[in-house]
């Protein structure tokens, strides 16, 4: 149990460390870029019919002219006490920004996440259960395709079928248009959230199918399987009794890892469709030049892909017993 | 195919997947002024003979079009793919022989690096070079050697255990001849493999961050404008402007895996019997 402590605790300073050179990193990214804030969206013209005052006034609103240490310096102070700036684009607080954002894209990934999770895992031990047959080849040739396709012409593809063509599914946005917040049905967020939910989660399939029917292969080519054919054990025992567990901890661990994926897909998925999520508000927040958007972005759903990456090692202890005996090993 | 043994079928399919490639950038470099022709006359025009993946709102030819994109995407994508997997290979070398202090500062930016949402990570380096062309090769070139440098690490480490390297050590030879001699052999189908397997990735990456608006410029015929200029004439029913782009491009990048599969079996000594 004490092992348990110091390793779950070893991890967090590391991923709390790893966070802030992610923002440290992110930072200067932004600092050392030569956009000019004002010009983006204020516009040559509108500047120019300004006043020296006028202009001063929107510099320091956007931050420009301040010595970028000092500048990070100050936003990591003040992240760190939980207040992240405002968001110059939405003139709101970039948390409350985040919190509403976020809460669109959450279920949105979560559903993504576990339905090709799922059928990911099951698709890899249907494929690997008997190499080279016509399943096999129809499975692999699928995550192969899979894998070779942008998420943002997939979703443009559903988009022409769906929306289009068949008119059955809207065509963007997370409500309907013209219709109050209060007029909202949970059936209308349901059918705005299909078509980027769905095409989140064929993306993330491919992946997960491939390395479990690597597994899967290996492990029906190992001895203890031929024992287990030899005592006349059937499919489904060798599968239930012998491949499952050894299969189900690397599935596990790379589906907790492949957290950053998902929230990649999001971003391009969420443009593609509209979608008023977390990915949506990062294009904007750097076509526009928000930039404490944009930094509280980047630090939010890196904590998520390290949370899920530290989730992943402590799993990886408490399921493997061989690791559990060993200690845990970073 | 009778006749011919598997790793004929394989080399086969290696050749045709590269020929196609090669001819798909070369083709989009020699009709790279024909792609930006625009004709009034032809505007909106279905796909068909002789507009094959048919025209858009300012009558350009949509195959030429593609063709172009996708030979400016191969040829990112080569820059790409070459600078990471040279970068992949130092690091992960040197993370491996380098002692402890040089692994740990590797290994910590690996993590660093895979912590941050990729697409996110490119929309960041795209912003800090002031997006455009630049932005794009940088991005996608720095991005894209974590996992290869963590295998070639891994491979390297093993190695060092190897009775044959332990063996040589003991019999005098110099570290560099080591490397030389007796690691880099074993190491360069790996890398090899890991080098045309990048490509892929950076290909999608780049049509990927173009799309988002951060990558190359509008009047540049990439992929990513067509696809992301496409969105807006989806409502109409001109279907063809998103659908063959799309299609030829995820072909492409099929083509790169093909390559890099076959090469890895034909590279593969434990398949030769194959």
């Amino acid at each position: 149990m004490k092992e348990y402590v110091v390793f779950i605790g070893k991890h967090t300073v590391r991923m709390l460390l790893l966070l802030f050179f992610v923002s440290a990193v992110a930072f200067t990214l932004v600092s050392i870029s030569p956009i000019d804030p004002l010009q983006a969206n204020v516009g040559q013209a509108a500047l120019g019919s300004m006043s020296q005052e006028q202009i001063a006034k929107l510099k320091d609103y956007w931050g420009v002219g301040q010595p970028p240490v000092e500048r990070f310096l100050h936003w990591a102070g003040d992240f760190f006490r939980g207040d992240m700036g405002v968001s110059l684009l939405y003139r709101q607080p970039v948390a409350k920004v985040i919190g509403v954002r976020l809460s669109n894209s959450l279920w949105l990934m979560a559903i993504a996440w576990i339905l090709s999770g799922l059928a990911g895992f099951v698709l890899g031990i249907l494929s690997g259960l008997r190499e080279g047959s016509f399943l096999d080849r129809i499975i692999k040739g699928y995550s192969l395709l899979i894998a070779s396709t942008p998420a943002f012409w997939l979703a443009l593809v559903l988009l022409m079928i769906f929306a289009v063509w068949l008119k059955v599914l809207p065509i963007g946005l997370s409500v309907p248009i013209g219709v109050e917040t209060e007029g909202v049905t949970f059936a209308d967020r349901i059918q705005h959230a299909i078509l980027p939910a769905v095409t989140l989660s064929i993306t993330g399939i491919a992946n997960i199918t491939l390395h479990t029917r690597e597994k899967m292969i290996e492990i029906m080519e190992s001895d203890y399987v031929l024992f287990a054919k030899a005592r006349g054990e059937s499919t489904w025992d060798i599968v239930k009794n012998h491949a499952l567990r050894n299969v189900l901890l690397p599935a596990i661990t790379l589906q907790f890892a492949s957290i950053s994926e998902i929230f990649g897909g999001s971003v391009l998925v969420e443009q593609t469709f509209s979608y008023p999520g977390l990915g949506q508000a990062a294009v904007t927040a750097g076509l526009g030049s928000d930039v404490p958007l944009l930094l509280g972005i980047t630090v939010i759903s890196a904590a998520f892909v390290f949370g899920g990456n530290l989730i992943a090692n402590v799993l990886y202890g408490i399921i493997d017993p061989r690791i559990r005996r060993g200690g845990a090993k970073v | 195919m009778r006749g011919f043994n598997g790793r004929m079928k394989t080399a086969l399919l290696f050749g045709m997947a590269v020929a196609f490639l090669a001819a798909v950038t070369l083709a989009g470099m020699v009709f790279s002024e024909e792609a930006l022709l625009t004709d009034f006359s032809r505007k909106n025009l279905g796909p068909g003979i002789p507009y094959l993946f048919g025209t858009d709102w300012l009558g350009r030819d949509m195959f030429l079009r593609t063709l172009t994109g996708l030979s400016v995407s191969i040829r990112i994508g080569l820059l790409a793919a070459g600078v990471s997997s040279v970068l992949a290979l130092l690091l992960g070398v040197a993370a491996a022989t380098m002692g402890k202090l040089a692994d740990s500062v590797i290994t910590w930016i690996i993590d660093l690096v895979m912590g941050i949402p990729h697409i996110l990570l490119l929309i960041l380096i795209a912003y800090a070079c002031g997006k455009g062309f630049k932005g794009v090769v940088i991005g996608v070139a720095l991005t894209h050697w974590t996992s290869l440098a963590r295998l070639i690490r891994g491979e390297v480490l093993q190695l060092k255990e190897a009775l044959y390297i332990k063996t040589a050590r003991k019999l005098g030879v110099s570290s560099f001849e080591i490397a030389w001699k007796h690691m880099l052999p074993h190491l360069f189908p790996q890398f090899l493999v890991g080098l045309i397997l990048t490509f892929p990735h950076a290909i999608l990456h780049e049509a990927s961050i173009t799309f988002l608006g951060f990558g190359l410029p509008p009047e540049q015929p990439a992929i990513g404008i067509i696809l992301s200029e496409s969105m807006k004439y989806l409502a109409m029913g001109r279907w063809w402007l998103a659908l063959f782009p799309g299609l030829l491009l995820v072909l492409t990048v099929v083509l790169f895996d093909v390559a890099g599969e076959s090469l890895r079996r034909l590279l593969d000594p434990g398949s030769a019997h194959k």
